[in-house]
């Protein structure tokens, strides 16, 4: 199994995309604020920049590696079929559960009246872990077999 | 995840019918050719539709194609 390699289903390359991507993105963000706490309360440094360009980042990073693999080979760019729908289904399912656990636990926090910064946070990991989790779900989907029951 | 008892005939139809490459079988029913490995190893069940789209391909019947084991034979 190569990432780049014509085995791979243009559906699963996108999947490795998105979960690179995003673990990229969130391993920055945290280098960047943890890097700026030293000496000062975490609830104090500043995140919003961070957060916001990690995020820009994001998006662009995915729509250039998108372009790549689609350049790669271009025979299989933008195809799906039933199979890639139905992994794509099932994997946006398993990764719903972590936008229900962050905003049940952003609403916990808010009613706490904790700090800003938590409940921003918290939003923000459950983003990050819904993705991982729907991208890991297709992948293994895509490699262990899928059969609808 | 639970391994399907589905078998299939699809390799040796196939063979059968010219040496049909799986990406001519893809292109014929309009899947990707990585969906066919999966179906010819077993990796994926396609939906009953899909299955028949792939029999007539092969003019077979559904029978010749996809095989489940009859629990009455079954010890």
């Amino acid at each position: 199994m190569s990432f780049m390699g014509a085995e791979m289903a243009y559906e699963e390359k996108s999947a490795w995309i998105m979960m690179l991507v995003t673990v990229g993105a969130y391993a920055a963000y945290l280098i960047i604020v943890l890097g700026r706490a030293e000496g000062i309360p975490l609830t104090d440094v500043s995140y919003v920049s961070a957060l916001f360009w990690t995020i820009g980042v994001a998006i662009v990073a995915n729509i250039v590696l998108h372009m790549v693999v689609a350049m790669a080979a271009p025979k299989d760019a933008g195809k799906t079929d039933q199979r890639d729908r139905e992994i794509n289904r099932f994997g946006e399912y398993a990764g719903q559960a972590f936008v229900i656990i962050g905003a049940v636990a952003a609403l916990g926090m808010a009613m706490a009246e904790l700090d800003h910064f938590w409940i921003a946070n918290v939003i923000y990991l459950a983003f990050v872990l819904s993705a991982i989790l729907a991208s890991l779900a297709k992948i293994i989907a895509y490699c262990r077999g899928f059969r609808p029951s | 995840m639970k391994p399907t008892r589905v078998t299939n005939s699809i390799r040796a139809l196939r063979f059968a019918n010219g040496e049909m490459t799986q990406a001519e079988l893809a292109d014929r029913i309009g899947v990707t050719r990585q969906t066919i490995i999966a179906i010819e190893h077993g990796r994926y069940s396609p939906s009953l539709e899909m299955a028949f789209q792939i029999a007539q391909v092969f003019g077979a019947s559904l029978d010749d194609v996809f095989q489940y084991p009859d629990p009455h034979t079954e010890k």
